[in-house]
């Protein structure tokens, strides 16, 4: 099967998104679409899905024409997408979610038994058998629902298969069943798209690659016959940089000193110190408890046991306003249910932490406020037309900026970060990593979750390996390397 | 047309269709464009609105509060009560609306602290407190107080043409207006509203937050409830039933979503606006009251429903 979408134009009211965009693909193959955040990667797959429609362009399948409304035309043509937001309706079981609006059904009636068995081997197939069928979706982890998502994609029996940055809530276990899954599927020959801002996934499992620059097609290139530089240039349209921004920092008095900690059953026995202008990673399977830690810390969970000192002097943040008088800053995992109010604008998320700032007497000062989130706008260079605008209609890792920028107008003594770079394109994650440096050196202690492994050992000093709720080990980060701590991970220590 | 432009008729549909009612009102009825018919229809607006200004904080949070109708007489009564027993009248309009501020900050405990769904919660205050109105006032109307000060509140006239309702309505209306636009709680009623998750992880005293809606809605409806004496010169202890849906039509009217987040006061007023216009308007053509509660609730069904399309 070939699908091949040409001269596609799509705008929003006045903003083009997309012009004149042509992109084919076939069966047996993965190709993968790069661009940088906002270039239109998921609007052009949500057009090839049915959600949008075109303004102008056709598709094509097998070199027919077809015209693709709803998501269930696509459904029908066998086109299936996994989204980069997540969509799963948090209040229904995951074997409901998995079957929604096609549930198995006898005398009319909804079978649950075969849908719980049948949702069982799907889950099975993505390495998540472990997840119960019948628990509600919304009290599973965002890589577990991720997993859920590409079940359910699986389920549909797809003859092109769309996934929208799959990876970015999975850590590297299962990541590597899922290229499995991917590289079997190719065999049978069905087409994938893979979107992804992972630069060693691409070159790792894909054939084919397009790229897309500012809703434009700038080209396509056979994998084998490409590399890192060339695509970042088509992406960029210029040479980037190093793509981990050297640090030199002498870090200074210990900032940030955990001893024994314990939370209600996902943690216990935590004891690490960062020092000002340290970067500690935190790395680990899905699961082995890297937010939670940072969530205790954070006044979210409750501590049950253990010490938290803040420049030597302990704290006890029984909720995250505590903390954050304290002066902990947490970027969360999950932008759209814990770092964004979606509704609201850029402007108004952005200083959502600190507007105390910009108020006196509890009246906010409009001008500079808007100055503030002018050059935050400027310094992480979100893309945005307008700060009035509303966060959601921002590309995905525009959004996971906001989430950053909340945190930045007043720099904190210990920042969290957990995953602070998911979704966001290279150059991007460069200017995130300038960011991260930026504030190490003028003093703060930073905490830093992340599945990336590279990322972990490029941006850290130290690395903290988590294993089942307890800590595995601490490497120095310029002598260790992925196979320690994978080892660690996994509890081969 | 661009989805800025498409926004901002869409924001003023409420107006637009006011302005519609009014202009096809005064060609109906030559009565209604007169100063006095309009000035009549403020005040008649006014009890709603300051009601309905309340409840769109609460809205705003996601929530509900039926109880406002029942707040407004435990109000009203103990108002009367005070004056009847000889105290300052002042002091008994203060005390009133103090006694409304409280008896909302319990609806608010209960939904922060105690985390019952507002719909409950309020549902429940809404039953107590008007049976607590009838046993103060062993369930008749009070009356028999008297005072300048105090019937001016609600029949008064400011420069003999503006009535002091309307002055109380259109303060409120600045104030929450302020409030909601520029400081930095009303940032935080959107941000709880809008995703209350987010907001805690933000630092926002989200309990906090609520608990203070909740109170101004209390006080709020207290307020309503002087004006609503001082009008009839008596306190009844069944008033303001209904009032509760009343306000909530006007704050959906004026296109504060119930879902929590998204909303302004200017829409509220003129939600407000809309639903007495009509009333006046089919009073003065004559229209059985039965008809008029048809009319007023196709009205607010078809202006939810256009609001509906056109969010598609
Ligand atoms: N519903 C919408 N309304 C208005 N603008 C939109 C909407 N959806 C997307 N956009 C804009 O279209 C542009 C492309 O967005 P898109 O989500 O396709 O980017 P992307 O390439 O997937 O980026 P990312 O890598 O960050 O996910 C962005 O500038 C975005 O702000
Ligand atoms: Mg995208």
């Amino acid at each position: 099967m070939q699908v091949a979408m040409a001269g596609i134009n799509k705008a929003f009211g006045p903003v083009r998104v997309l012009e004149g965009v042509d992109f084919s693909v076939a069966g047996g193959e993965i190709h993968a679409l790069m661009g940088e955040n906002g270039a239109g990667k998921s609007t052009l797959m949500k057009i090839l899905c049915g959600v949008y429609s075109a303004d102008a362009g056709s598709i094509t399948v097998d070199g027919l024409p077809v015209n693709i409304r709803s998501t269930r035309d696509a459904e029908e043509r066998g086109i299936a997408i996994i989204h980069q937001e997540l969509n799963l309706i948090p209040q229904l079981s995951v074997m409901e979610n998995l079957f929604l609006g096609r549930e198995p059904r006898r005398f009319g009636v909804i079978d649950s038994g075969r849908m719980r068995r049948e949702a069982g081997v799907w889950l099975q197939k993505v390495g998540a058998g472990q997840i119960d069928p019948t628990r509600e979706a919304g009290t599973l982890s965002i890589g577990q629902q991720q997993l859920v998502e590409i079940a359910k994609a699986l389920s549909l029996n797809a003859q092109v298969l769309i996934m929208d940055e799959p990876t970015a809530a999975l850590t590297e276990h299962e990541i590597a069943t899922l290229f499995q899954i991917m590289a079997d599927l190719k065999a049978r020959g069905v087409a994938i798209v893979y979107v992804s801002h992972r630069m060693e996934e691409i070159f790792k499992i894909c054939d084919k690659i397009s790229v897309l620059r500012d809703g434009s097609f700038v080209g396509e290139r056979v994998i084998a016959e490409t590399g890192f530089d060339e695509i970042v240039k088509l992406m960029v349209g210029r040479e980037l940089g190093e793509r981990f921004p050297a640090r030199e920092v002498t870090p200074g008095e210990v900032r940030l000193k955990v001893a024994d900690l314990s939370d209600e059953g996902n943690i216990s026995g935590i004891g690490f110190e960062v020092r000002a202008g340290e970067v500690m990673g935190v790395a680990g399977l899905m699961g082995a408890g890297r937010s939670e830690i940072l969530k205790t810390l954070f006044g979210v969970n409750r501590a049950t046991c253990g010490q938290i000192e803040l420049d030597g002097k302990p704290v006890v943040p029984r909720d995250p306003g505590e903390a954050i008088a304290a002066g902990i800053g947490f970027v969360t995992e999950d932008r759209k249910s814990q770092g964004l109010v979606l509704g609201l604008s850029v402007r108004e998320n952005a200083t959502l932490v600190h507007l105390d700032e910009y108020a006196r007497g509890g009246v906010v000062n409009g001008r500079a406020e808007s100055a503030a989130v002018q050059q935050l706008i400027g310094e992480l260079r979100i893309r945005t037309r307008d700060a009035e605008l509303d966060v959601k209609s921002l590309s995905g890792g525009n959004q996971q900026k906001v989430v950053f920028a909340k945190w930045l107008a007043k720099p904190p003594r210990v920042l969290l970060l957990d995953e602070p770079t998911r979704g966001v394109d290279v150059g991007g994650k460069a200017e995130i990593y300038h960011i991260i440096n930026r504030l190490a050196a003028a003093g703060t202690a930073i905490v830093m979750v992340s599945s990336e492994l590279p990322e972990v050992l490029a941006m850290s000093d130290r690395i903290l390996v988590m294993h089942q709720g307890r800590q595995a080990a601490i490497f120095d980060a310029r002598t260790t390397n992925q196979e320690e701590i994978m080892t660690a991970a996994t509890g081969g220590l | 047309m661009t989805p800025q432009q498409k926004a901002t008729l869409q924001k003023l549909g409420p107006f637009i269709a006011l302005m519609v009612v009014c202009v096809g009102l005064a060609f109906m009825s030559p009565d209604f464009l007169t100063v006095g018919n309009l000035m009549n229809v403020m005040r008649q607006v006014s009890i709603n609105a300051l009601i309905a200004f309340g409840m769109t904080l609460v809205i705003l949070l996601g929530g509900i509060d039926l109880s406002v109708g029942s707040i407004l007489a435990v109000s009203s009564v103990l108002t009367a009560m005070l004056m009847k027993a000889g105290y300052d009248p002042v002091l008994a309009t203060l005390v009133g609306i103090l006694a409304g501020a409280l008896m909302g900050s319990v609806n608010g405990l209960i939904v922060a602290k105690g985390k019952v769904a507002p719909f409950i919660a309020t549902l429940g205050m809404m039953t107590v407190l008007r049976g607590t109105s009838l046993v103060l006032s062993n369930g008749s109307p009070i009356t028999g107080f008297s005072s300048d000060f105090f019937s001016t509140l609600g029949g008064g006239y400011l420069a003999g043409l503006v009535p002091v309702p309307v002055v109380w309505t259109l303060l409120m209306f600045a104030l929450f207006w302020f409030v909601l636009k520029k400081t930095v709680f009303g940032r935080h009623v959107y941000a709880t509203g809008g995703n209350p998750e987010a907001a805690r992880l933000s630092g926002v005293k989200t309990d906090r937050v609520q608990i203070w809606v909740y109170t101004i809605s209390g006080a709020m409806a207290a307020m309503a409830g002087v004006v609503l004496t001082s009008r009839l010169n008596s306190a009844q202890p069944t008033a303001g039933v209904g009032y509760e849906l009343d306000a909530i039509a006007a704050v959906v009217l004026g296109g504060t979503s119930l879902a929590g987040g998204r909303g302004w006061i200017f829409g509220t007023l003129v939600g407000a606006l809309l639903i007495g216009v009509l009333n006046n308007g089919l009073n003065l053509m004559g229209v059985s009251s039965f008809y008029q509660l048809i009319v007023k609730g196709a009205v607010i069904l078809l202006a939810v429903l256009l609001d509906r399309a056109g969010k598609r």
